[in-house]
């Protein structure tokens, strides 16, 4: 059975609108009306005289539902609780529009195992972790200190605490000592208060804001 | 064998030495230079033996044939807390009061570089004022925004008198500029005085608006340098620095260009400034203008910004409290422009020579740091 997919007015707008936008970043054509849009996608610009328009063969479903195309021609989905030729509810289009990009954008990469959702989820945790670091650097009583002063008043933006050095070897510990090591040292002496123990919340968290800080600088243990 | 290899090595000191003082006495600017390589040498061999009391500054003063005129002394960036809470801090500032009240002769006076408390409470700031009283020169007080945004300045004006003022001495006219005005970020955001203080406090907070010294003050500046030669030498004492090195930090003042605008009609300008706690140094057109030591804690370099001119202090060592920490003095010329000393607690005392600025950093050249930022 055989289905038009201009009927799908709502996912037409969200998908087309992406293929819209890169056909104009990437031909530099003029914004114009919809139409223009659209036609600048199916037949960029100089191509157009040499190939013919490009043929997207219209998807069906063996069963009647619904199938929705996305205009590259390839990324399809069959609607299964929708019958052809039934209008698909503005929530349910949105929805479908979502999915149909995602594996879109799955199509032009490799397939992973991992959704943008994911990435959403491990950029958020890593974030909240340095906020939480943040934080106690710039809070006293957080990290127990007892003298009123902070990392941040002697280490503005974590300037000088060089985490891209470490390991290395500290004179005053008489041994190569790590990150958490001179972090501790920091908050027993300039901070007066007791160390953290190496696995306390607060250290990953000041590891994370410290580290943070410096990111995209060149590894250089030893460095002093 | 040991003794002997000594006794050789403080021969060839001595030597070293006496070649060092009879070069200095036939100095030209051209030799300059060499004689500094000799310091340097001499210095170096300064680690085996016992110390002793000449610098280089003695040679620029007399390669120049001109002494100072006079000296003055400076104590800055204390950051008092109160005793019970904070002890180090409390000390570090009696440290410079000792000092200052060593320094023989006494100089003509000392400038409060500012910062005197760290949150603006009136305990803080009565507990600078009893510390600072023990000095035996007069006080020249100058305000920072930690004195200053508790109570919009109401504490600290009680008990030092207004934060712009000028007054003359042996030729050169001080100027008193206060330039840690904040355009309003507080009332929108609904803070208590105590928020507004503590958002000021925290150099890396991006809340906060950038230090000016706005219409008003310019507009004192102005009128205060309306009878005042052109040919007179000008000091300006100011807690931030009147130009922009680094804005994230507030090292830096938002109408700096106005206000050098108003200073480079004079034939010499000095600007020594606050707020920085690290050797620095600059020069615009006319005007030179040097940092101030905090006796509380150095802070890093800014990651750009950093004027050229600037040679840099070492990293402190983290081990040693006092370290990139001090005091100073600073030795005003007849021309106005100044040898500013950097008194560091836990190293050789370092000298920014006028002879430095003067030459834009040909000549005179500050020693360099082993260990820079980075
Ligand atoms: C009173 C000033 C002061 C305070 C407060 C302070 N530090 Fe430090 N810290 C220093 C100095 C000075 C250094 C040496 C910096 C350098 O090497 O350039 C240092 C070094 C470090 C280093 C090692 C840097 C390197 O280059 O090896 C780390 C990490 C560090 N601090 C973390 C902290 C943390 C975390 C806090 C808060 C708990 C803190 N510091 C509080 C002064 C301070």
């Amino acid at each position: 059975m055989r289905i038009r997919y201009v009927k799908l007015i709502m996912i037409g707008v969200l998908a087309i609108s992406w293929c819209g936008l890169w056909s104009l970043s990437s031909n530099g054509a003029a914004p114009g009306s919809w139409m223009n849009v659209i036609l600048a996608d199916i037949t960029p610009l100089a191509a157009a005289q040499q190939r013919p328009p490009s043929q997207h063969p219209q998807p069906n479903s063996e069963n009647g539902h619904l199938v929705v195309q996305l205009c590259d021609g390839r990324t399809q989905m069959e609607i299964a609780d929708v019958r052809e030729g039934e209008v698909l509810p503005p929530e349910k289009a949105r929805l479908v529009a979502r999915r149909m990009m995602a594996r879109y954008e799955q199509q032009a990469k490799q397939a992973s195992k991992w959704t943008r959702r994911d990435r959403l989820i491990w950029k958020r945790e890593q974030q909240r972790l340095v906020e939480e670091g943040r934080r106690l650097f710039h809070d006293w009583k957080a990290i127990g200190g007892t003298i009123g002063i902070s990392c941040d008043m002697c280490h503005p933006d974590a300037a000088n605490t060089h985490p891209e050095t470490y390991p290395k070897f500290q004179t005053q510990l008489k041994r190569v000592a790590a990150l958490r090591d001179m972090i501790n040292w920091c908050i027993e002496n300039p901070v007066k208060g007791k160390p953290l123990a190496l696995d306390d919340p607060r250290m990953l968290a000041l590891e994370a804001y410290i580290t943070y800080q410096r990111r995209g600088v060149p590894l250089d243990p030893g460095k002093h | 064998m040991w003794p002997l290899k000594w006794k050789q090595r403080e021969q060839r000191y001595r030597q070293e030495r006496a070649d060092f003082f009879a070069a200095v006495k036939r100095l030209d600017r051209r030799a300059f230079l060499k004689v500094a390589s000799m310091a340097a040498a001499v210095t170096t061999a300064k680690t085996v033996l016992p110390p002793h009391s000449f610098q280089l500054i003695d040679v620029v003063r007399a390669s120049e044939d001109e002494k100072p005129l006079f000296q003055f002394a400076y104590i800055s960036d204390t950051h008092l807390y109160e005793r019970r809470l904070n002890e180090r801090f409390v000390k570090a500032a009696m440290r410079a009061v000792e000092d200052v009240n060593a320094l023989d002769p006494q100089p003509d006076f000392v400038l409060f570089g500012g910062d005197l408390a760290q949150l603006g409470q009136p305990q803080e700031l009565e507990l600078g004022k009893q510390i600072l009283s023990e000095l035996k020169a007069p006080v020249k007080m100058m305000v920072g925004e930690h004195d200053w945004f508790l109570d919009m300045g109401e504490k600290w004006q009680e008990l030092f008198g207004p934060p712009n003022y000028s007054f003359d001495h042996k030729g050169v006219h001080f100027i008193v500029l206060m330039s840690v005005n904040e355009k309003d970020f507080w009332t929108a955001r609904n803070m208590t005085p105590m928020e507004r203080m503590k958002t000021v406090a925290g150099l890396d907070n991006p809340i906060q608006s950038r230090f000016e010294v706005g219409p008003e003050g310019r507009q004192w500046l102005k009128r205060d340098l309306a009878g005042v030669s052109k040919e007179t030498p000008i000091i300006v004492f100011s807690h931030s620095p009147l130009y922009k090195y680094y804005r994230p930090w507030n090292f830096w003042t938002e109408d700096a260009e106005a206000v050098q605008e108003i200073l480079f009609p004079y034939r010499s300008v000095t600007v020594i400034h606050g707020h920085t706690h690290q050797l620095l140094t600059n020069r615009i057109r006319n005007i030179h203008f040097h940092g101030m030591l905090s006796t509380a804690w150095p802070w890093p370099y800014a990651p750009e910004g950093l004027p050229k001119l600037t040679v840099q202090m070492d990293r402190a060592d983290p081990f040693d409290e006092a370290d990139g920490t001090g005091d100073g003095t600073v030795d005003v010329y007849k021309s106005g422009y100044v040898d500013k000393h950097y008194n560091l607690w836990s190293r050789n005392p370092i000298t920014v020579a006028k002879a430095y600025l003067e030459s834009w950093g040909k000549e005179a050249r500050p020693p360099a740091p082993q260990f820079p930022s980075y």
